[in-house]
């Protein structure tokens, strides 16, 4: 019998060459559709006020001025930026701390009520943002919250989601390591914080990094959550910016750049983080 | 104290704040919303009223409300479906090529991870009538007529659809290709053995393995579709959900309605009402897929 070449999967191992070179013609064009939106605005960055209303593929010119004009003391953008870099550290530090410390107690302890509690935090999963808003707007206005870092940050300081995915984890964690170290007379935080969370830093790291995309791009309870400018965060600014830009595309795209190239930084950092976590969400369901 | 017992106090002690946080922020304003939906709730008003069904009444009679649900069922029925097959296509083409899988990948998932409201943003300069308008200047190339995109009633809602579209497509597929290469080899070996042909073997073997796949992801995307907001709110002028509330989705018309018109009280009505076409429609994505594809 024939040798069949190795190959990752089953599925093409017959097909003719020509639907592999036809699937490869496929997806390179489907590649440069989802690109090229992103090439568009990196070049309309690099256009000029008069440069941008020709319909030309690369700039005539190309100059750094809409940058230094977006990043300079006279726009808000640096202080946006700023903004939105203490909203996403400081609730990714929260969420990692207290969602590990959910999922350890959830894993690795029994007492009455486990069950129930498990159940009643991934249960708000369910609960879309959207519905929360009103609420939480009447909260921050009564508590005098709103145009606060607090205010902004309060409901995502801990997530269900991030809960649910430390438990999983945190279950693969071998009992006699954190027993030993109890017989040995630690206390009970040390042993969270010196064998516990050292133990699940790929979990961590995964959630850190699902964590600040999705804080560095909330927009709807930023938008509601600060009405002045000065407590925008990025997408919120460039939305307020944006829509008062008119037409200054140029701006508008180079603010849409700046906007987006922290995330685009972590992305090539951490790709490969990024592409398991998903498909692991995605399995989990 | 017991090991036991100390073990208990423990857990119980960590879970404190996180069990207020989730009570207070969670399922309290939920309660608080369902309860302030029968009364005349506003943010001026210190003490309100009870009012009964008013609210409901109030916000099913509006007509751009009833607009509105038509236009998110239309994101759902259109979007969903959409980027599920496309997804799917891909991570068969993926899973289909001996080499590159993983940049392609990684090309296909950089809009899901981007902010939302500046590619909205980046589209709507795209979406530009012509002379400015990049989408517009490859039509004129080719010859075909130019398109009004985000001007057009019939057009802007497709528009910002598609941009949607584009925007899942990454999380999709990197769902099902994972989802692919967990189908043991040794099956599909088996089945070309006995004859199977490649549509066989996609559809007896490939589609129902993957049963649980597409059914989380067609739950996920139907969601994700009925709550579509920040492009709408970036996409239309002065993010009113235009032209002429053609774009307008059930989340957009909430958030107008608390923050806009301070209408506090139906805007809580109008979204228990989207919560529970939200949770209905999951409901029933779950039972349809099992009856009909289960294996």
């Amino acid at each position: 019998m024939e040798k069949v070449p190795v190959r990752q999967h089953g599925h093409a191992k017959r097909k003719l060459p020509v639907t592999i070179l036809a699937a490869y013609v496929m997806l390179g064009l489907l590649s440069v559709i989802m690109i090229f939106p992103f090439v568009w605005m990196l070049l309309s960055s690099l256009k000029d006020a008069t440069q941008i209303f020709k319909l030309r593929f690369l700039p005539e010119a190309p100059t750094l001025d809409n940058y230094r004009y977006i990043l300079s003391s006279t726009s808000k953008f640096p202080q946006w930026f700023k903004n939105s870099v203490i909203v996403a550290l400081c609730t990714t530090a929260s969420v990692l701390f207290f969602d590990s410390l959910v999922g350890y107690a959830l894993s690795k302890f029994s007492f009455p009520g486990k069950k129930l509690i498990f159940l009643l935090i991934v249960s708000t999963l369910m609960i879309p943002t959207e519905m929360l808003v009103i609420p939480w707007y009447a909260m921050a206005r009564a508590m005098k919250w709103v145009n606060t870092y607090w205010g902004i940050m309060f409901p995502g300081m801990i997530s269900a989601f991030g809960v649910f995915l430390m438990r999983q984890f945190m279950q693969t964690l071998p009992d006699d390591l954190i027993d030993a170290a109890r017989v040995d007379g630690m206390g009970e935080l040390r042993i969270f914080l010196t064998i516990v969370l050292p133990l699940v830093r790929p979990a961590l790291a995964t959630l850190a990094i699902f964590n600040f995309i999705g804080n560095w791009n909330a927009f709807l309870w930023p938008l509601i959550a600060a009405s002045k400018p000065k407590m925008f965060t990025l997408p919120v600014g460039l939305a307020n910016f944006s829509g008062e830009a008119g037409s200054d595309w140029h701006y508008i795209m180079t603010g849409a750049a700046v906007a987006m190239a922290p995330l685009i930084l972590v992305f090539l950092l951490f790709q490969k983080q990024i592409v398991r976590g998903i498909a692991m969400t995605g399995l989990k369901g | 104290m017991t090991l036991k017992a100390r073990k208990a106090f423990t857990a119980y002690a960590f879970l404190l704040i996180p069990l207020v946080f989730f009570l207070t922020v969670r399922f309290g304003p939920m309660l608080y919303m369902l309860a302030m939906s029968f009364t005349n709730w506003s943010l001026m008003r210190k003490v309100p009223a009870f009012v009964g069904f008013s609210n409901y009444l109030k916000v099913l009679n509006d007509p751009v409300f009833l607009q509105s649900l038509g236009n998110t069922a239309r994101y759902a029925i259109f979007g969903a479906p959409l980027v599920i097959v496309v997804s799917f296509l891909i991570a068969l083409m993926l899973d289909a090529i001996p080499r590159g899988k993983s940049i392609f990948r990684l090309i296909y998932v950089l809009p899901y991870i981007t902010p939302v409201v500046a590619v909205s943003w980046v589209w709507r300069w795209m979406y530009q009538p012509p002379p400015i308008g990049v989408i517009n200047g490859v039509l004129g190339a080719l010859g075909l007529p130019a398109g009004e995109f985000l001007n057009s009633t019939t057009q802007a809602l497709p528009s910002i659809l598609v941009v949607n579209v584009w925007v899942e497509l990454g999380y999709c597929t990197t769902i099902f290709l994972a989802g692919l290469q967990t189908i043991p080899r040794e099956m599909m070996e088996a089945a070309q053995i006995d004859g199977a042909n490649a549509r066989q073997i996609l559809l007896k073997i490939t589609i129902p393995l993957l049963n649980p796949v597409i059914l989380f992801l067609t739950v996920m995307e139907g969601i994700q579709f009925l709550r579509i907001f920040t492009q709408v709110y970036n996409m239309s002028m002065q993010a009113m959900g235009g032209p002429l509330n053609s774009t307008k989705s059930a989340a957009l018309y909430i958030y107008q309605k608390a923050f806009m018109y301070f209408e506090m009280a139906q805007a809580a009505a109008a979204s228990l009402i989207l919560f529970v076409i939200i949770m209905s429609i999951t409901l029933l994505q779950l039972r349809f897929f099992d009856k009909n594809l289960s294996y």
